[in-house]
């Protein structure tokens, strides 16, 4: 039979790639501009003026540690809406001057989808392979550039397999290209989201031209983004309105969401170095418990080193003869919670694209877990989970006739 | 894509698996054992769907002396929730008591007549589940197919 129940059922939330929770000092500095602090930022009045610096504070913040101005910094509803601003509105302004498009097989649906709507529109799209890690190859990436290439959309960090993209060498490489050629093209955006929290931002060292931020992956609030967009990139407006954010999304700012945005920023950022560390120990006992008491696993995407290669919270494997979502679905009876590559997770029924991408067998795809750590993870919630897993896995493998040879 | 389970209706309430479902998923009736397979003896196995699609089902069924009535029915599946709970069910119906099982009569116990069998639906087997969610349907409910070819296994080896 399966483990037995505990007593008391603890949570352990293992899901830091779908969304975090709001860190209470983030929450804090937000919750004034629910209700007392509530006036419209474009009102002239007193309470308006203080919720417009308020605003014009947080702006300071982010561009701070993006390395840049304020005026570069965009506040949208989201991470999808980020990248649907920069892929849409660099593409049709500037498609007199090509229609060719570079990313990858691995991003994230908000870049990937956009990409397909615009190709289906006329666009010519080049999806880049990845190696078994999940990285690009630069050479691959060089070649695919052309004269009528528009943009390149490369996300900083994938967020299914940690996977992290060399974003300088390829802002370098678009730089090289752009003075050979005498051209503005392409522009180069990028998806950071799953990187924010993690990594260094700095647009002038990144050379992007757009980047994409939002608040709901570093311990902030859902429902608010960032994009970033260099001086002088020609971006126009997705959302028409009342001219808010330099024109370049109508709407009312949703204000308690940019200063909790800002908030946790500064807070992730200021403690990368310490939490990566003790991200990077924790998930390597989590990897040698899952070796030592579960057999025939398999680790997907780069092999488990530093930030520099892979995010730190991120451990995602394949249990064979197994499907995920069963496995997901026990998890959750004894309060584990993980998400899962396999086909029966998705609404499309497919397996994970970036499983797929990286070559792995749709066998394993559908047998994949992702688990991603995250602040208020500690041993114990990895010993929890190494208390139900194995048995799990041993049940499910019961009921599997994956191995069984039939006459 | 990696997503978080979608155990949730679109009216956003918990769980889309019906408290059936949940029922066959935690506690499956009539598995076979692995090792056991020699020894169950079976008259017929059926086999549908592959590891690589998701899903993989196999059905092993004894038939009476008479060749009229399934009188055992076990399985293993590869698959998500869904699948595990829709073969649990099958079985359940194929060799259950006289009470819900018109064509068996109380003299001799459970089991469905092989006519019967070759007439479950994958709807039927929705129904006695209490439903499913809508894209769970297509791939996870396989199991009347497997009991198909089970018992065409069963008519070529008699």
């Amino acid at each position: 039979m399966f483990p037995k129940k505990p007593k008391e059922k603890k949570l352990v939330y293992l899901d830091h790639a779908a969304t975090t929770y709001v860190d209470s000092e983030v929450k804090a500095v937000m919750d004034p501009y629910y209700t007392e602090k509530f006036a419209n930022p474009s009102g002239l009045y007193g309470i308006g003026r203080e919720v417009s610096t308020a605003m014009a504070n947080a702006r300071k913040s982010i561009a701070e540690i993006l390395g840049t101005q304020a005026d570069t910094i965009i506040f949208t509803s989201g991470g999808t809406e980020s990248d649907n601003l920069a892929l849409q509105e660099i593409a049709y302004p500037h498609k007199r001057n090509g229609k060719h498009i570079i990313t990858t097989k691995i991003e994230h649906p908000a870049v990937l989808e956009t990409c397909k709507f615009l190709e289906k529109d006329g666009f010519d799209i080049t999806y880049l392979n990845v190696n078994k890690e999940g990285q690009i190859d630069l050479k691959e990436f060089k070649n695919a550039i052309r004269e009528d290439t528009i943009l390149v959309s490369i996300m900083y960090a994938n967020n299914e397999i940690g996977t992290v993209l060399p974003i300088a060498d390829i802002g370098r490489e678009i730089l090289k290209w752009r003075k050979k050629n005498s051209t503005p093209y392409p522009y180069f955006h990028s998806d950071a989201c799953q990187a924010a929290g993690v990594l260094d931002l700095d647009v002038e060292k990144l050379h992007v031209d757009l980047m994409t931020l939002n608040g709901s992956k570093i311990y902030g609030p859902k429902g608010v983004g960032v994009l970033y967009k260099r001086r002088r990139v020609d971006l126009h407006s997705l959302i028409h309105g009342g001219g808010q954010e330099m024109g370049l999304r109508a709407g009312t700012e949703n204000v308690p969401g940019i200063i909790g945005l800002a908030k946790a920023l500064e807070l992730t950022q200021e403690n990368k170095k310490e939490e990566n560390k003790r991200l990077i120990e924790l998930r390597k006992y989590f990897w040698e418990q899952l070796q030592k008491n579960i057999d025939k696993i398999k680790l997907n995407g780069a092999e488990l080193g530093d930030e520099k290669t892979r995010l730190p919270n991120n451990l995602n494997v394949s249990i064979l003869d197994i499907e995920g979502e069963a496995m997901l679905l026990y998890l959750d009876e004894y309060g584990i919670v993980t998400s899962t590559g396999s086909a029966c997770s998705s609404g499309s029924l497919d397996a994970s694209h970036v499983l797929v991408a990286c070559g792995l067998p749709y066998e394993h795809a559908h047998g994949s877990l992702r688990f991603t750590l995250g602040k208020c993870n500690t041993k114990e919630d990895v010993d929890y989970v190494m208390k139900y897993l194995p048995g799990i896995v041993e049940k499910l493998r019961e009921i599997s006739p994956v191995n069984l040879k039939v006459k | 894509m990696t997503q978080s389970p979608k155990i949730k209706d679109k009216d956003g309430n918990d769980w889309l698996y019906s408290d059936t479902v949940k029922d066959h998923f935690f506690n499956p009736r009539n598995l076979l054992k692995h090792g056991e397979e020699e020894k169950f003896q079976a008259d017929g196995v059926g086999r549908v769907g592959s590891p690589a699609c998701g899903d993989e089902m196999v059905v092993w069924i004894k038939v009476d002396a008479k060749g009229e009535k399934i009188v055992d029915c076990k399985w293993q599946t590869f698959g998500c929730g869904s699948a595990i709970a829709s073969t649990s069910m099958l079985s359940e119906m194929v060799l259950e008591n006289p009470a819900r099982n018109a064509s068996a009569s109380v003299a001799d116990g459970g089991g469905m007549k092989i006519e019967d069998a070759l007439k479950i639906t994958p709807q039927d087997i929705l129904e006695r589940l209490g439903g499913l969610p809508p894209n769970k349907i297509h791939c996870s409910v396989l199991g009347d197919q497997a009991l198909e070819k089970a018992i065409e296994d069963w008519k070529i080896k008699k």
